[in-house]
Formats: C-alpha cells, sequence, structure tokens
C-alpha cells in the first residue's frame, strides 16, 4: 500500500470545483492576449472588455482532451520524468535571483558559475529528476536572461529541465534550443525534454505575456505547467478552501485556452499558492498553511485526473538553519504523501527569492526520506519475522542473518554524509552546514559536463546570436 | 468636550471603523470644530498610532488597511469644509508611486503606499506598468517630492533606470528625489542608476522618504 494523506473530502471538491466554474463564468477571467481573445471568441466565448465568461461544458470539453499521463526525456531520450498518477518527482526551485555565498553568508545576484554549480550538483543526485532553469545570471543580458539560464542548464546537464520564459518574444528562441538539443523541433514534440513553467496573474487573470506562452507552447507541443499563485488573504480569499477554489479557476481557465489551441497539447495543474504574511506582505513559502494549499490544489487535480505540480521544499530563512531544514522537510514529506507530480522548489531561501547549493544537498535528504516514506512498508518473504526466528531462535543474531544482508539496503534509505549518525569520537563533531559545504564540493570534484557535439554548441551559439540581435544587445562570447 | 472627541476620531480609526469615524467628522462639522483640528489632533493621531503598532508587529495589514479605510471616511467629510476654509492638512511629503514597466508585482508596492500614507505622506500611486513619462507627469503635476519605483524582476529593473533618467532629463530632478525598491534591488544598482535612495521593506523605506523630505526642507 502506498501511504498517501487527503485534505480535501470528494464533497469539498466539487463544492470546490462548482465555485471555480462559477467564478470563471462570473466575474469571468481577464485576458490580456489579444490572439487569444480571438480563439476564445471563434470558440463561441462571450468576451467583454478584456474579459472572458467561460461555459463550464468547453472547460470540461478542454479537460477531457487534456493528457492524463505524459514523460519528460533526457537528452538521450529516455524517458525518465512520468507526469500522471501518484508518480512523485523533485527539481530544485526556479528562477532565484540571489544565491547564498558559503563563504560570506550573504545573498548577492547569482552570475553563470552559480548556476554552473547548480545543475552540477543537481546532476549528480538522484532525488532530482530533473533540472531547473534555478537562477537568472546577472553577468548576462537581462533582455535574453531566460534564454541563456536554459543554454547553460543544457550545457551542464542531460536530465529534464523545468524551466519558464519572461516574456512573449523570448520563448521561440528557448523553444529553438531545446530543438537544437532534441535535434528538431518534431523530435522535441515526440520527446520533450523541458516543461515551461506559465503563471497567471491573481485574481483571475491571464496577462497578455501568460497567455500568449501558452498558446504557442500548446503549438509547438512543449508540455506547459500552469503555476497559479493565490495568495490567501492577500490576491486571494483568506480562507485555505477560497484560496483553492480560485487556484482551480484560474487553472481551469488556463487548460481551456490552452487546449483550444491545440488539443492533447500536454499541460500541468499546477500551482505555488501560499499563505499572505500579515506582518510583512510576503509570501511564507515555509509554512504549514502553504504546504496545505499546495497539497489541496493537487488534490483538485488529482480528482480531475490531471498531472500535477506544487512549490515545496523551500523556506522562508534567509540562511541554511533548522528553520530552513525544518519547514523543507516537512513540506517535501507532506507533497510526496499527495502524489504530486512534480515539486519545485528546493535549494530555495528567502520566500523564492534566493538558491543555495549547499541547501539543496540537504534537501535531497529530505527528499530522500520522502521517497523511503512513501514506499511505505514492504512485505518480504513467507512470513513476516517467523522465517527469521526459525534461524536465530533467541539468539538475537540477526545481523548474521541472509536476509539482513540481502534486504537492509531497501528497507532502510542510507543518507549520505550531510546526515550526522555517528557516535561522538575523538574528532569533534560537526554541523549539517559543514557537512553540506564538504559534499557540495565533494560532488562538484567528480562532476563533468556532459561532452555535446560541436555543431551542437554551433547550432546554441547561432540561436543565441540571434536572440541577442533580435533584444538588441551585444552578442555573447561563449565559452564551453 | 473636544478632548473627548478628538479621543474618539482617534479610537474610530484605530478600530478601523468608517462609519464612526463619518459621523463624528459629521458632529465635529455640526459642532463647530475647526476640520483641521479634527484631523490632527483626532484622527491622524490613530492613524500614526496605527502605524507604529503596525512597525511593532502589533497590528497587521487588515488592521491597518480598515484604518486607513476610516481615516479616508473622515477627510472625505471634512475636505469640502477645509477648502471653504482655505486651510490645508500638512503631509510630510508628497510621493508619486508605481511598479516599473512591464513589472504586475505590486504587493511591496502597495505596503510601502499604506505605511507611507499612515505615517502623513500623500500617496499617488499609479499602479503597475507604469511608464517613464506617466511617472514624470505625474510628478510635475502633483509638485511631488519623492518618486518611488519598485521593480521585483531582473528584466524590469531598467525600468527603474529610465525613470530616473526621464526625471533628469525633465529637470525635476535633483529637486524631485527617485527611490527605489524591490526583490533584485541593490545598493550597488542603486548606485549604478543613481537613485537617490533604496530600501529592503517598508520600515526601510519610510525611514528613508522620511530622511529625504528633511534634509529637502533643511536645504
Ligand atoms: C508574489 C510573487 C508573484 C505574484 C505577484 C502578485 C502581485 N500582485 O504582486 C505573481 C504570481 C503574479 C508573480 C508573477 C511573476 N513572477 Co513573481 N514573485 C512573487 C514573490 C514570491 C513574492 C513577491 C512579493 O510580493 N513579496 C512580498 C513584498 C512585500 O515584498 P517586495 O515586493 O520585495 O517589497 C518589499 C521590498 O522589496 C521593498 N520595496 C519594494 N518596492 C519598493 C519600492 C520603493 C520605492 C522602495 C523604497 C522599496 C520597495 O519594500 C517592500 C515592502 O517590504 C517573488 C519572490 C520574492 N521573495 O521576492 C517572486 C519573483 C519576484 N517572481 C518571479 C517571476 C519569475 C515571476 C514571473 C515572471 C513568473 C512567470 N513566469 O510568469 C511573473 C512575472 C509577471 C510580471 N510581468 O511582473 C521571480 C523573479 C525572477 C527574476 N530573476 O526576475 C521571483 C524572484 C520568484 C522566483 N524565484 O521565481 N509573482
Amino acid at each position: 500500500m502506498r501511504p498517501g494523506t487527503q485534505l480535501l473530502s470528494p464533497d469539498l471538491i466539487d463544492r470546490i470545483l462548482r465555485e471555480a466554474f462559477h467564478l470563471i463564468m462570473n466575474p469571468g477571467v481577464r485576458v490580456g492576449s489579444p490572439a487569444v481573445i480571438e480563439l476564445l471568441q471563434d470558440a463561441g466565448v462571450g468576451v467583454r472588455d478584456g474579459v472572458a465568461h467561460l461555459p463550464e461544458l468547453l472547460v470540461l470539453r478542454s479537460i477531457a482532451t487534456a493528457p492524463k499521463s505524459f514523460y519528460l526525456h533526457t537528452r538521450r531520450g529516455e524517458a525518465v520524468v512520468h507526469y500522471g498518477g501518484d508518480d512523485v518527482h523533485f527539481d530544485p526551485g526556479s528562477c532565484c535571483v540571489n544565491i547564498l555565498d558559503p563563504e560570506t553568508l550573504e545573498a548577492h545576484p547569482a552570475e553563470t558559475r552559480d548556476l554552473v554549480r547548480i545543475v552540477q550538483v543537481a546532476e549528480a543526485l538522484p532525488q532530482f529528476a530533473a533540472q531547473s532553469t534555478a537562477v537568472v545570471c546577472s553577468d548576462a543580458p537581462s533582455e535574453i536572461g531566460d534564454l541563456y539560464r536554459l543554454f547553460v542548464v543544457l550545457q551542464h546537464s542531460a536530465k529534464p529541465i523545468v524551466t519558464g520564459s519572461f516574456s512573449a518574444p523570448g520563448l521561440k528562441g528557448m523553444i529553438d534550443l531545446l530543438a537544437a538539443d532534441s535535434g528538431s523541433h518534431e523530435n522535441l514534440r515526440a520527446k520533450p525534454r523541458a516543461i515551461f513553467d506559465v503563471c497567471p496573474s491573481p485574481p483571475l487573470n491571464w496577462s497578455e505575456f501568460g497567455a500568449h506562452n501558452l498558446l504557442d507552447l500548446a503549438r509547438a507541443g512543449v508540455p506547459a505547467e500552469i503555476v497559479s499563485m493565490p495568495l490567501a488573504g492577500g490576491t486571494a480569499p483568506v480562507t485555505l478552501a477560497g484560496s483553492v477554489t480560485q487556484h482551480a479557476a484560474e487553472v481551469l481557465a488556463g487548460i481551456t485556452l490552452h487546449q483550444l489551441a491545440c488539443p492533447g497539447a500536454p499541460i500541468v495543474w499546477g500551482g505555488a499558492p501560499a499563505i499572505f504574511d500579515m506582518r510583512t506582505g510576503g509570501t511564507p513559502m515555509g509554512a504549514v498553511e502553504t504546504a496545505m494549499l499546495n497539497m489541496a490544489c493537487a488534490e483538485v487535480g488529482k480528482y480531475l485526473g490531471m498531472p500535477t505540480h506544487g512549490y515545496l521544499v523551500a523556506t522562508d530563512s534567509k540562511f541554511v538553519d533548522a528553520q530552513a531544514g525544518a519547514e523543507s522537510a516537512r513540506s517535501a514529506l507532506l507533497g510526496a504523501l499527495t502524489g504530486i507530480n512534480m515539486i519545485s522548489g528546493a535549494g530555495m531561501l528567502e520566500s523564492l527569492a534566493c538558491h543555495s547549493v549547499e541547501k539543496l544537498v540537504i534537501d535531497a535528504e529530505s527528499i530522500a526520506s520522502a521517497f523511503r516514506l512513501v514506499r511505505g512498508i514492504e512485505v518480504r518473504g513467507e512470513t513476516l519475522a517467523t522465517a527469521m526466528f526459525a534461524e536465530t531462535g533467541l539468539s538475537g543474531e540477526f545481523l548474521k542473518l541472509k536476509e539482513t544482508r540481502a534486504w537492509f539496503r531497501d528497507e532502510q534509505q542510507l543518507p549520505s554524509a550531510v546526515i550526522d549518525r555517528s557516535a561522538r569520537g575523538s574528532e569533534p563533531p560537526s554541523d549539517s552546514w559543514t557537512r553540506a559545504r564538504a559534499r557540495v564540493e565533494e560532488i562538484l570534484e567528480k562532476q563533468q559536463a556532459p561532452a555535446l557535439p560541436s555543431d551542437l554548441l554551433r547550432k546554441f551559439q547561432a540561436i543565441l546570436d540571434r536572440e541577442s540581435e533580435r533584444a538588441g544587445v551585444s552578442k555573447l562570447c561563449l565559452t564551453y | 468636550m473636544s478632548q473627548q472627541l478628538f479621543q474618539d476620531m482617534r479610537q474610530s480609526i484605530i478600530d478601523g471603523a468608517p462609519e464612526r469615524a463619518a459621523s463624528l467628522a459629521q458632529a465635529a462639522l455640526t459642532d463647530g470644530v475647526d476640520p483641521l483640528d479634527a484631523i490632527n489632533q483626532g484622527f491622524a493621531a490613530g492613524i500614526t498610532f496605527a502605524g507604529d503598532q503596525f512597525g511593532k508587529g502589533e497590528m497587521f495589514l487588515p488592521d491597518l488597511l480598515a484604518c486607513a479605510e476610516a481615516m479616508q471616511s473622515a477627510v472625505k467629510i471634512l475636505e469640502p469644509e477645509m477648502l471653504k476654509r482655505g486651510s490645508q492638512r500638512e503631509t510630510l511629503g508628497k510621493i508619486v508611486l508605481g511598479t516599473a514597466k512591464g513589472d504586475i508585482h505590486d504587493i511591496g508596492k502597495n505596503l510601502i503606499a499604506t505605511i507611507l500614507s499612515a505615517h502623513g505622506f500623500q500617496v499617488f500611486d499609479l499602479g503597475t506598468s507604469v511608464t517613464p513619462e506617466r511617472f514624470v507627469a505625474k510628478a510635475r503635476e502633483v509638485d511631488a517630492d519623492l518618486v518611488g519605483i519598485s521593480a521585483l524582476l531582473t528584466t524590469t529593473m531598467a525600468g527603474q533606470k529610465a525613470v530616473i533618467e526621464a526625471l533628469d532629463q525633465s529637470g525635476l530632478r535633483p529637486r524631485v528625489k527617485a527611490i527605489i525598491g524591490g526583490a533584485a534591488v541593490t545598493a550597488k544598482w542603486a548606485a549604478e542608476i543613481r537613485a537617490d535612495g533604496h530600501a529592503r521593506n517598508a520600515i526601510d523605506a519610510l525611514d528613508l522618504a522620511r530622511r529625504l523630505v528633511a534634509k529637502a526642507g533643511a536645504a
């Protein structure tokens, strides 16, 4: 039995969906993109003053055409990330502006070398099924910052990638880069390597940029992940149930726009819902209520059979300290128990503003524990204990049993050296921060970038040059 | 008698009770109390108290917004009489606020607006995704002391620079001071675009704004 958890009763989910369907009809959903409005009008949707009033039937039809399961692939085309069912995967948080400097303990604007460190560490850790474009590099022109960080990840990783674009025109370059990596646009469509986060703006607003991204991604057949971020009490109803309802309405609207553009294109019921801090106006990503919102939103998506995503394993602390560990580990467990297909956020500090490689390796341990937990209690052998007692009698010599040797690796999740279970010895004990730093260095020493064929690198370079020109910035001098 | 009235006014704001504040304002007019006294000794005392409590973490954003709403409803009733008497409410200064072009993150900006107005600044909030031209036009129109530009995205931070350049070109700077903030804003960036200051949270922003208007007043 896979252990799970459920916050919402089927009755409550029904109510949430009923109200969500009501909301997208009335008051309706603001849609910023003229192209998308046209698409909606062609489908018979009433749009007045930029507000679309979506009928339930059309939305249900879109849910029906949206795939309930699909895969992301490695560079070599292996299907390793399964969106669907209760399968759980984790990726590092995306798009931070800062990185925590382990020497000075200050957060400073991230640069290319910081992104490379994050990607190399995430590449080595099996806990991360996918990479993310984790930080924005302040040493590259911001106009093509989204494209550039994807390029850096492609250079250093073979894993699937969770990414996102910063502007409607920027998306094309990113898709071209991925198509080059996959060999062609057809290959990318057949075996997508990346998924794009696309965000509505709470409440009930699909901006020009967000709506247009959905349209372009659907048409390119590249998976999209709707990251709706209601902030309970700030940009959404203060009640958790009310925020889950707004989330459902925003995602239902997004799926409808997306499926109208291309029925059957892969799309994920995702989000980064959070509560709203009533003292600071901040978004407490580590709060238990934020985890509850992510769980409940995913439960609604699952009820509709949709693949799911959430934002967990992040903290509001500025350091990799006890708060960071407690908040991140707790939400990793809760997300895994819920069976959320992709859980983003590991490595993140300061309410999604700052990344830390050291936190990433600590979070990897929490994630390993979460995977262990959802594997549950397994039954091995004919009897549970009788056969083993038949061998040992009352001697207590279990350590000698062949079963012990054969099964302990499956029964126990063996942590890395980041977790201290040692007995106190002559060396002074270390704390987890110190051990995490050592582990990062150890991984980086061994990690090597995949060797990319030079013609692929030339294609990347050509796309970057073209996009630099489009954005009006000087060409980047790339070092491979 | 007025002392009790002022005390009730102050309390109506602290309680965030717009109807009570409005009827107290009406009572003041009926009794011939100077509307400026009603504001300064009554209602404004409440909002200052609320702002302080918020700073100490004893009051919360929904409380503060309710206080601001109560304040507005009182001022609305007193304003016509003040106009008639030609008296004007003294404010700490005028600030034009908005988010940089292309940026819809407005929670931080809204918070700054709430805190600054709770502490006696007159705030002109232009909302989100504001062009440099609109910042300049509004600053000129209201004779602003400060312009505040919020940007949370690395892609929209260039917009902060554009506003400062536009303020320079319009000749409004250096008299009008430009201040900036947002998740990715650093001291280095503020210096690079020659902002008059930056702040990382609302309380620091209040200090900064106070300092800048005090300096301008002293000069
Ligand atoms: C909430 C949020 C959103 C909400 C915003 C809702 C709203 N109405 O504002 C939504 C979901 C809409 C959103 C959308 C997006 N977001 Co966003 N968002 C955030 C988040 C989590 C919190 C921001 C916030 O409100 N903080 C709370 C307030 C109180 O703090 P604050 O804004 O920093 O303001 C304080 C100070 O900075 C300062 N201050 C601010 N302004 C000013 C101005 C002056 C004059 C002064 C003196 C001081 C000052 O004082 C304020 C009060 O304390 C941040 C992460 C973070 N921690 O910053 C990401 C973040 C900023 N977003 C990010 C991104 C990428 C996006 C999107 C592009 C996502 C997408 N792919 O669609 C879109 C952009 C849309 C757009 N064009 O603007 C990235 C930015 C990455 C980058 N390098 O630029 C961040 C860092 C998160 C991340 N890691 O992905 N986002």
